[in-house]
């Protein structure tokens, strides 16, 4: 056997745990008649010790609340991509069965008007659906075809297709604390026609899967 | 505990935030060891943590839970900190020599335990030795070495870690260890 070739690719087989009972013996019979291969088998059980043993390394106090800190801020309105993401089977499957039944492409196209699912207290001016101060809309909202403004006080979610929130104070108002005071629920926002069929899709499923509870 | 965590990740996955800190306090010193052994320093290492952290939340959905968490988290760590690695210029002080001690006893057996005295290994100024020997490294065995022996991943586990075959995993090994025998002879 030779030292360099054989001998210590036995060790280093040894220390994988990689060993076969014959081998096992040919590298012992080896060690005990050629003391340079056994000063170089100490050396490495040796030197592996020492890197075991160097010791604990600890996070540094407030290591996780730091990464909480930093974790980006979740958007409500995104988490349907996240649903895409771990269902893009199902997803496939709902949107071919949606543009196969439902002719949603020519609705799309055809359905421009202004519509809001609650007419009560609410002002419709040029495209732009108003909930007027001091009015307080109970319940879910949904904005079709035009921007929303709250200038009161909404307590349940609101869906827009094809339109935005309005505020005057706030260039950004999704993002505004401000704005959150007057929303109680999600906001989504639906503006493309991709998540136009989503939005139809996740509806249509809903009462049949419970979809909405489960993602 | 690898139920407990698979619980959570659930969790994170449907957007519950506060199930990810007992993700991040439960590995936090898993990671930050794994980075701080790698990169060498104490300010890097936390940044590097945190950061494969933070990806791990923000990706968590392309994360199979059929796979073992850990496994995925050391990678996301263990990328991003050979990623900085490569991205600056190399340490030439770790190369200094160090006076070394002549006259190791040279009993071994095969089953001998290598044990060292526990004066010895508890020896701050030891262990910062072999934590720059360890450094001194280069990284592809240094990654290996840290893995196999600081972390005790098994040669699988570091194959899917480190994304690549479990061959080479093997032969990494074989050359940190015989790399690391020459540097730590001395000591
Ligand atoms: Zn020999």
């Amino acid at each position: 056997m030779t030292c360099n070739n054989e001998a210590v690719t036995l060790m280093h087989k040894y220390l994988d745990g990689e060993l076969k009972k014959e081998e096992e013996r040919k590298l012992r019979d080896h060690l005990q008649n050629c003391p340079a291969c056994q000063h170089h088998f100490h050396e490495l059980k040796r030197s592996i010790t020492l890197v075991q043993n160097a010791g604990p390394v600890q996070a540094p106090a407030n290591f996780t609340s730091n990464v909480m800190d930093n974790l980006p801020k979740e958007k409500k309105r995104k988490n349907y991509k996240r649903w895409f993401h771990q269902h893009p089977f199902l997803t496939s499957a709902a949107v071919f069965f949606i543009l196969m039944f439902s002719g949603i492409f020519s609705a799309w196209n055809q359905d421009q008007q202004v519509t809001v699912s609650k007419q009560e207290n609410l002002v419709i001016q040029d495209n732009t659906v108003i909930v007027p101060e001091g009015v307080t809309v109970n319940g879910d909202l949904v904005v079709r075809n035009g921007d929303l403004k709250i200038e009161g006080k909404i307590d349940g979610d609101i869906t827009l297709i094809n339109g935005d929130m309005v505020h005057e104070d706030d260039p950004n108002p999704l993002e505004g604390e401000k704005y959150q005071a007057y929303v109680s629920g999600e906001v989504n926002e639906v503006n493309q026609i991709f998540e136009w069929m989503w939005y139809h899709t996740k509806n249509l499923f809903q009462g049949v899967f419970s979809f909405g509870d489960d993602e | 505990m690898e139920n407990m965590i698979k619980q959570k990740i659930k969790q994170v996955k449907k957007g519950d935030r506060s199930a990810f800190e007992d993700v991040v306090s439960f590995y936090q010193n898993k990671v930050y060891h794994i980075c701080f052994r790698m990169i060498g320093n104490a300010y890097e290492a936390e940044d590097l943590a945190q950061e494969a952290f933070i990806r791990a939340y923000t990706n968590i959905h392309t994360f199979d839970e059929r796979r073992k968490f850990s496994t995925w988290l050391y990678r996301i760590a263990t990328n991003l900190t050979i990623d900085r690695i490569r991205k600056r210029k190399p340490d030439y002080y770790l190369d200094a020599e160090v006076k070394g001690t002549e006259g190791l006893d040279m009993y071994s057996q095969l089953a001998a335990d290598q044990a060292l005295p526990e004066e010895e290994v508890e020896s701050l100024e030891l262990q910062s030795y072999i934590h720059k020997e360890i450094l001194a490294l280069p990284p592809k065995y240094r990654g290996v070495i840290v893995l196999r022996y600081l972390d005790e991943l098994s040669l699988q586990e570091i194959s899917e870690v480190l994304d690549i075959p479990v061959g080479t995993v093997k032969t990494r090994v074989h050359r940190g260890r015989e790399a690391l025998r020459k540097r730590l002879r001395h000591v």
